[in-house]
């Protein structure tokens, strides 16, 4: 079963960060995917760039519209996500809330839809 | 109803929430083991008052239901979903019979756990509990939860909806994660509990049905988890207060309070049980709420009269539990137990604070509370004002009737 680890963090908050404390940030992440890998869980994920570079298409009466910037002004905005494949929720869990953002924002999991033959 | 009628209903009564357990980890579907349990239900309805009830009502009950499921499936009236493939459930439904006679605490501990996820909103970890071990209505649990039917019967179809889309195990948790989680527990079995004890509204105050599921599931936990001090402690608690049940009613069914209650009809060997439970929680030395109110009621089982009641006792216990749980109605009970101790002065200034701070405004308990002590400071007409206040917020019928009566009576002074 395959569940995304979607983090939600202040943007500004963290493009206001001093590079010493970004880079540690990072390397924690770094760390945390090593030991994804290691488990045998990690199906993917990215940091993801700042929502200034969000397009956000919506079609209208068969008209695509494009407008800059993110679906939603919202107080944390996505930044970044791990994919995992693990047996069920509380697996899940347990991965999700060793994601180094967890003290920095919020961290959403969500299950992948799955079917009934239990992939 | 007839007799048989009444057994029938008694044996469905007592065998469902573990015979829903069962099916619900057999089918690995709630809605899938919820239907087929109520097509079993039905069956058995119409055969045993004609046949009897079976020698092992619930091993009838499974095998029913699990066929039944299977036919939905078969039929393509359902799927299963997850990992519960067509091939399981027929394995399933052949299994030898007696797999409903073991482990049937962990099929129901199983589901309480599941119920109580910590993925789940509160107020539906309680609804779906009450629901499925407890068997109550959408419309019961609306009123135990004080909202509308509608917005309950969405709580349990979500929940139910996050069991499956999210894959919430259907397992028991050890370690860090099951200390993490029994507070969850432990609350919703003490509320199911609760809910028996008082029921919120309608004609009965008591559910005794639900009062001894919730004590199955206290005592299924206090065995498995026998080094949780508040485990036990919430067994010990909910025995206490059930061994009162027999005295808390009158003959016409109106409620009795606790000092005019026949303490002869108290259930000596329940008092016993709980007495023990508590000295075992105790002895783990890591004290919690659900042991000192555990404390409290074996206080109130000690005095063999009403005016033995050690109340300086009490009142320290809820001044301690305050501490724990500083609620509104905790220190409307420590007002209550002040009172008791030392002369309604102290209750009634401790209440009026409570009032001022607009605490408990929408309850009738508050009200009432200040009316039954200032009846026994004998200002009667405060108190039949009080009384009519309290009368304005109650709905529960049985609760209502004993007000009335304080109220007569404090009329007539």
């Amino acid at each position: 079963m395959q569940y995304m680890i979607l983090i939600y963090e202040d943007e500004q908050a963290w493009l206001a960060l001093p590079e010493p404390a970004r880079q540690s940030v990072m390397d924690a992440h770094m760390a945390y995917a090593e030991r994804l890998v290691q488990a045998g869980v990690l199906r993917g994920g990215s940091e993801l760039a700042p929502t200034t570079s969000a397009t956000t298409l919506r079609a209208r009466g068969g008209k695509v519209v494009q407008t800059d910037g993110p679906f939603a002004e919202t107080r944390e905005q996505l930044g970044g996500y791990y994919l995992i494949e693990v047996a069920d929720l509380d697996e899940a869990l347990q991965w999700a809330r060793q994601c180094p953002s967890v003290e920095r924002g919020s961290i959403e999991v969500r299950p992948l839809v799955h079917d009934s033959s239990g992939a | 109803m007839t007799d048989a009628d009444a057994s029938v209903a008694a044996a469905l009564r007592a065998e469902r929430g573990r015979i829903l357990a069962g099916l619900i980890r057999r089918l690995g579907d709630f809605d899938l083991a919820e239907d087929a349990l109520a097509e079993a239900t039905c069956r058995a309805l119409a055969r045993w008052p004609r046949e009897g009830v079976p020698s092992r009502p619930a091993a009838w009950l499974t095998l029913v239901a699990r066929r039944h499921a299977l036919d939905l499936v078969r039929h393509g009236r359902r799927y299963v979903h997850g990992d519960a493939a067509l091939a399981d459930l027929e394995a399933a439904v052949d299994e030898a019979d007696d797999v409903v006679e073991h482990s049937i605490g962990d099929e129901r501990l199983r589901l309480l756990f599941t119920c109580c996820h910590p993925s789940l909103a509160a107020p539906a970890q309680l609804a779906l509990t009450l629901r499925t071990l407890g068997g109550l209505t959408t419309r019961e649990i609306a009123r135990a939860l004080v909202e509308p039917e509608e917005t309950t019967a969405q709580r349990i179809v979500r929940a139910k909806r996050k069991i499956l889309e999210a894959r919430i195990p259907y397992v028991v948790p050890d370690g860090d994660a099951l200390q993490e989680r029994l507070p969850a527990v432990l609350r919703v079995v003490y509320l199911t509990f609760a809910e028996g004890h008082a029921a919120t509204g309608g004609a009965a105050l008591v559910r005794d049905d639900l009062c001894v599921e919730a004590i199955r599931l206290a005592r299924l936990l206090a065995v498995r988890f026998d080094g949780c001090a508040e485990v036990l402690g919430l067994h010990a608690l909910l025995g206490l207060q059930h061994s009162r049940r027999a005295a808390r009613l009158d003959g016409a069914g109106a409620l009795v309070p606790l000092e005019e209650q026949d303490r002869a009809r108290w259930d000596a060997q329940a008092i016993a049980a709980g007495r023990e439970a508590l000295t075992r929680a105790l002895t783990l030395r890591s004290p919690g709420p659900y042991q000192i109110q555990a404390a409290i009621a074996e206080r109130h089982a000690a005095a063999a009269t009403a005016v033995d009641t050690d109340w300086v006792g009490i009142a320290a216990l809820y001044a301690a539990l305050l501490r724990h749980e500083p609620t509104p109605m905790v220190e409307l009970n420590a007002a209550v137990a002040a009172a008791m101790a030392r002369g309604p002065a102290a209750g009634l200034e401790w209440i009026a604070n409570l009032e001022r701070r607009g605490e408990l405004a929408e309850s009738h308990y508050l009200p009432a509370a200040r009316a039954d002590l200032l009846r026994r400071s004998g200002a009667s007409a405060a108190a039949a004002a009080a009384y009519r206040d309290a009368l304005r917020q109650c709905t529960n019928a049985v609760e209502r009737a004993y007000l009335e009566r304080r109220l007569a009576e404090v009329r007539t002074e």
